[in-house]
């Protein structure tokens, strides 16, 4: 039996949605380090920490829910580490990243293997209490029957993880965060020019640190989304570069949040799209390898950042530590 | 008197700094190892003896060292220009490229020739990968660290999909090129060993521990000793100044980031021509970020970069030994070492060296 | 009753970066509802003051009473709270923010935006009316001109409730028409109650529009008077009069050929603002040519133009080569710097830590910054033995403490470091020698030594350019002066007939003694 055009379609968007969701949640992530000026190289490790916090913590008691708890845990105290070395201690914002992202890649599978014995990874979570599994809303088992509109009810919005459905909330509460309120336009306005928000008697690192613990908070619901929900448990290297693709998802999305959901769902979808049609060969062009889909987001935001596209808009004090002149 | 204490501490420093730092990485790594419930001190043992302990394993550890001495200059070189080359991985994968088209299609020719061709390959390839976001970063302003990043990853799936696709044995699984030609086999150095009573086993020491001996000694001259290393510095250090004297910090930007990918691109000498003798998948392992340690550590000095490189090496060898000798210890335990090595030289290394400043200059 | 009266009092206020006294002692007493008007030099002291009054950099020591009261602000939230607000020189806005958004930055009045962007749309439009500050909310910052920006900066001081309102050097990024519009908003505040400080340079603006005014000079206050009872000419003595150093034995100038000739050079800066407009100077051998001028007027753009660092929009620059002895046009040279050091000229910037010097390297790569294919040996290997020598003997020739060529450029003194500068570029041998600020920064000792051999220079015919903000380095040295305001030449005087106060007057904008207008 072959699928028609319209459930093909129907089951590769429903694959990038699964795909897209930690990429949107570490970009969000992203979103409020970078626009307060902090490098968020660091989304990588956080997410892989998480990661394996949150499928340690669910192996160990059984919960997927502690694991969520203890995946932001740890996501948050790397935040914490990270804005310890950049924001208070004036560190390079881009080596103390790269430093963590090195010992977090070493120290997760290191706990494992002394944790729990079975190689550098964590049991597989089984027990369906340990996972996020897909939620199947109601009415979903019977709109199937009915291609239009009901394969689109029970594929695209039915049958996801909960985690899914937080990160489909977190992007317009994080829009709203960053454009309506105190909180955000003090973290929009300290990426730009800290010593406007200096002169106005606010504190830099203050609001510096709360935006990277914040993109702790977030990254940590992105690694435990890749241990408990997509996959069953921690193996090392999982996050596979996830964290920098959500940055190049974030600078394609010109630092927006809108327009870095729709970057990452592009990313997704390319990459859904090249697993479907690895070695289908395409009308007029043939098989298309499947490593060109790959690099392709990672050439896109080259071929933007060099401003031959449109012209990149990044926060003006990134990467910059803020030090009072005299 | 507490002007000659303080003279004699900022003459300390440069050397002080890092060994204290390392301590601080090490003090930190060995809470991890006796919070596993394993004794840190014999972990340190085991790590020593594994890598210097026996001639195989100190072939090892040199070997490992070569890699990374490699991409350490490559890190310090473009550090001196003033910039941050995280791209090395990439370069140096690539560069492996260049590498193994001689070992595989140029190894009719007499072996020093070949020798020499993969040398002018490999870091032709690398610098070829460098040069785009060289010359984003200094006609475009786009990041340079970003575009390295990306172009990590663009390199990775551009030699995955040559190895997958193109260069694949024929009749074979596993993605790898056929062997090389050997005259592409770089000399292994057992037989010099041997003349000093060491004995190195099965390690695959070569003749690339020499290339890259020389060519720390090489890029120590030329930051030095020339005038083209100078006026790098210069450029690096203080584009203003750069400027007034009529030197263009974006020339060389360029020149620097193709100098530091060609360094990166020789790491298949040592990899591919001297020990695997084909092309592999992901071939350099990390050794492009391991340079970035290497190059905090030995402070970018090409001489600095090659004992901090002999650590690495060690470590990595003598981590090996650790997660057989004592099997609750993972492999990854000497990544930890390496991330906290780089975190407390390159990111918090203001974190001792206000504190001493005070305690030893303080002249009021 | 009397106390009620002061907006403002400062007692003994002091501040210390370092080792060095920025505010010493300063007492300063500011009425309510009046224009103060505070003058000095560039470092004399004014913007500490003002940081140490708002708080940014708290001070050390002394008393500050706002309203009678006894304060001690620890950070500028504890000023704004106190009815203190500052417009900086540099815009503290942000560009990607609207003007709306901007204004209420620090006091948005609640967790969410609406409620507090409405409240402050309400309040500006209140302001707005009472002051005619008209600004369009809802455009981004980054959209206005710098004339608009400032107002913004205005209304945010006011919106936060303000009452006395510092504003830093506000005139230096305006036309003269909106330096007219500004000052009448002042005196409308003023009309209102409000209390306003003005720091300047500008003698012009102080006379023009202040009731009082305070001079300082390096970091004390030198004089305190009623505006209606002193004089431009008075202000200009207190604020650059000082004695004059040395005493250098000057012979009369034998001037020799034309060397260089600039014409109707015109530099514009990145928001299309003229620069340099129209400099039109020619250079002698045998002479130095000191330029006058309050700093900021163009002459550190006429420096960077003759030096190759610019290249000009409009105009040409001819210059006599040393090697082939004729006339060569250098308007738009291809690496300027380099190529001038070929022709025989050489460069002293007037900032030598971020130009002149890389602070972190060692003295001796400092020595051959700029000809490193003159000096150390001039191959692309370089020798070390002889960069050191040549180190040695610069050391040495111009007395430099410590004399170790090993040692970074950041361990000496600014006098020394200025040595091995002015060494450096004199030792190439040059036919033409621009100076920016050859004693800024320098202990008297090295004052005289540089400025005898400035002079030793001269009479060997060298072309000299000398652009100082220190009046009487100008008189002592320069065979003639001109005087540049606003980026053109508004007069020149040969040195015999030239005074202080005189210069100050014309630097001032206030006179002019003939000469080229």
């Amino acid at each position: 039996m072959t699928l028609s055009y319209y459930t093909v379609i129907i089951l590769l968007l429903a694959g990038t949605i699964r795909v897209a969701t930690p990429l949107i949640l570490s970009a969000l992530a992203g979103l409020f380090s970078e626009r307060s000026g902090v490098v968020a190289l660091g989304l990588e490790g956080m997410m892989l920490g998480a990661a394996f916090g949150s499928a340690a913590a669910s192996a160990i008691y059984g919960s997927a829910w502690l694991g969520l708890l203890v995946g932001v845990s740890v996501s948050v105290l790397i935040a914490a580490v990270l804005s310890f070395a950049c924001v208070f201690k004036k560190g390079n914002q881009v080596v103390a990243a790269i430093a963590l992202n090195i010992t977090i890649s070493g120290l997760a599978p290191t706990l494992a293997l002394a944790w729990f014995n079975q190689g550098n990874q964590t049991p597989g979570l089984t027990n369906s209490a340990q996972r996020f599994l897909e939620i199947t809303l109601p009415w979903a088992k019977v709109s199937r029957t009915h291609p239009f509109p009901g394969l689109i009810y029970s594929e695209l919005i039915s049958g996801h993880s909960v985690i899914v459905y937080l990160a489909a909330l977190l992007v317009p509460l994080s829009a709203f965060i960053l454009y309506k309120t105190r909180f955000g336009l003090r973290v929009r306005a300290v990426g730009e020019n800290p010593h406007a928000l200096d002169s106005a008697g606010i504190s830099v690192n203050k609001i510096r640190t709360q935006a990277v613990l914040i993109s702790g908070v977030l990254s940590g619901v992105a690694g435990t989304y890749l241990a408990t929900a997509a996959g069953a448990g921690f193996i090392p290297d999982m996050t596979a570069g996830k964290g920098y693709l959500a940055l190049a998802a974030l600078i394609f999305g010109n630092w927006k949040p809108y327009r870095a959901l729709g970057a990452c769902l592009l990313f997704a979808f390319t990459d859904t799209v090249a697993t479907r049609l690895q070695g289908v060969p395409l009308p007029l062009i043939g098989i298309i390898p499947v490593q060109f889909i790959i690099a392709l987001p990672y050439l896109m935001t080259v071929i933007l950042l060099a401003g031959f596209v449109a012209r990149p808009e990044p926060p003006k004090a990134i990467g910059v530590p803020y030090e009072k002149e005299n | 008197m507490s002007q000659s204490r303080s003279a004699l501490y900022l003459r300390l420093e440069p050397f002080l700094l890092p060994v204290l730092n390392l301590g601080l990485a090490l003090l930190v790594s060995g809470l991890i190892i006796f919070s596993i419930g394993e004794n840190p001190l014999k972990a340190l043992q085991v790590i020593f003896q594994g890598s210097f302990g026996s001639g195989e394993g100190l072939g090892y550890t040199l070997f490992y060292s070569t890699n990374y001495i490699f991409t350490g200059l490559a890190v310090a070189v473009a550090y001196h220009a003033g910039l941050f080359n995280i791209g090395c991985e990439g370069q140096a994968y690539v560069g492996g490229l260049g590498v193994s088209f001689v070992g595989l299609y140029l190894g009719g020719l007499p072996a020093w020739c070949v020798i020499i061709l993969g040398i002018l390959a490999g870091a032709l390839f690398g610098a070829a990968w460098a040069y785009v976001p060289a010359w984003l970063q200094a006609r475009k302003g786009s990041h340079i660290v970003i575009t390295t990043i990306m172009f990590n990853f663009i390199g990775s799936a551009l030699m995955t999909w040559l190895l997958v696709v193109v260069l694949i044995k024929p009749g074979q699984q596993a993605p790898e090129s056929r062997e090389f030609s050997n005259h592409a086999f770089l000399p292994s150095l057992k037989g010099l060993f041997s003349y000093a009573g060491i004995n190195l086993g099965q390690s695959p020491l070569n003749l690339a521990l020499l290339i890259s001996l020389t060519a720390a000694v090489a890029i120590w001259f030329l930051l030095w000793r020339t005038r083209f290393g100078y006026q790098l510095r210069v450029a690096g250090t203080s584009p203003a100044a750069a400027r007034y004297a009529g030197i263009s910090p974006e020339n060389f930007m360029l020149k620097a980031m193709l100098l530091s990918g060609a360094l990166a691109g020789c790491l298949g000498l040592n990899e591919l021509m001297g020990s695997q003798h084909r092309l592999t998948l992901d071939f350099p392992a990390g050794a492009g970020f391991i340079g970035i340690a290497v190059a905090l550590m030995g402070r970018n000095n090409p001489i600095g970069i090659c004992f901090s490189a002999l650590l690495f090496g060690a470590l990595v060898q003598g981590g090996g030994e650790l997660a057989f000798e004592m099997p609750h210890i993972s492999h990854a335990l000497v990544i930890v070492i390496q991330g906290l090595v780089i975190l407390f030289c390159g990111a918090l290394d203001q974190l001792l060296k206000k504190p001493l400043r005070r305690i030893f200059t303080t002249t009021v | 009753m009397e106390i009620e009266s002061h907006a403002l009092e400062l007692r003994g206020v002091q501040k210390r970066f370092g080792s060095v006294y920025a505010n010493k002692s300063v007492d300063l007493t500011v009425l309510k509802g009046s224009i103060h008007g505070i003058v000095g030099e560039n470092g004399a002291g004014k913007s500490t003051l003002m940081h140490g009054i708002t708080g940014f950099h708290p001070i050390d020591s002394g008393e500050i009473l706002v309203r009678g009261k006894p304060v001690n602000f620890k950070s500028t939230e504890d000023s704004i709270a106190c009815g203190i607000g500052m417009v900086h020189q540099h815009f503290m806005l942000v560009e990607s923010l609207s003007v709306l958004e901007n204004v209420i930055l620090g006091s948005e009045g609640g967790i969410f935006l609406n409620e507090g962007l409405h409240k402050a749309r309400l309040g500006i439009l209140a302001l707005v009316k009472a002051y005619g500050l008209e600004v369009p909310l809802d455009s981004k910052v980054s959209k206005l001109g710098v004339c608009i920006q400032q107002r913004v900066e205005i209304l945010k001081a006011l919106y936060r409730g303000a009452d006395i309102l510092i504003l830093d050097e506000p005139t230096a990024v305006l036309t003269p028409i909106e330096v007219e519009e500004l000052f009448k908003l002042l005196r409308n505040l003023r009309s209102q109650g409000k209390t306003v400080l003005l720091v300047t340079h500008k003698l012009k603006e102080i006379m023009a529009v202040t009731d009082r005014v305070t001079v300082m000079k390096q970091g004390v206050v030198v004089l305190n008077v009623a505006t209606v009872d002193t004089s431009a000419a008075q202000l200009a003595e207190s604020m650059v009069g000082r004695p004059i150093l040395l005493d250098i034995k000057r012979t009369a100038a034998s001037r020799g050929e034309l060397l260089l000739r600039a014409q109707a050079l015109k530099v514009f800066d990145l928001s299309g603002v003229a620069r340099l407009n129209g400099v039109s100077l020619d250079l002698f051998a045998g002479e130095i040519v000191g330029i006058a001028g309050v700093s900021g007027n163009g002459q550190s753009e006429l420096l960077e133009v003759l030096a190759g660092l610019v290249k000009p929009n409009e105009g040409s620059l001819l210059c006599k080569a040393a090697l082939v002895d004729d006339w060569v046009d250098i308007t738009n040279a291809t690496n300027g710097p380099r190529s001038r050091h070929n022709l025989g000229i050489a460069h002293i910037p007037e900032d030598r830590l971020k130009l002149g010097v890389v602070p972190s390297m060692r003295a001796e790569d400092n020595v051959r910054l700029g000809y490193e294919d003159k000096a150390g040996g001039d191959h692309f290997l370089t020798d070390p033995k002889q960069i050191t020598r040549e180190c040695l003997n610069l050391m040495d020739q111009w007395d430099v403490r410590p004399a170790e060529p090993m040692l970074s450029l950041d361990s000496f003194s600014g006098g020394n470091q200025q040595k091995i500068v002015l060494g450096r570029e004199i030792n190439s041998e040059p036919r033409i020698l621009l100076v920016g600020q050859p004693t800024r920064g320098v202990d008297i000792g090295a004052i005289e030594v540089i400025h005898k051999r400035l002079m030793a220079l001269r009479d060997k015919g060298v072309a000299i350019l000398l652009v100082s903000v220190e009046l009487d380095e100008i008189l002592s040295l320069s065979d003639r002066i001109l005087v540049m305001t606003s980026g053109v030449f508004t007069g020149e005087v040969s040195s015999s007939k030239a005074s202080e106060n005189g210069l100050g007057l014309m630097m001032a904008g206030i006179a002019d003694k003939g000469g080229i207008r």
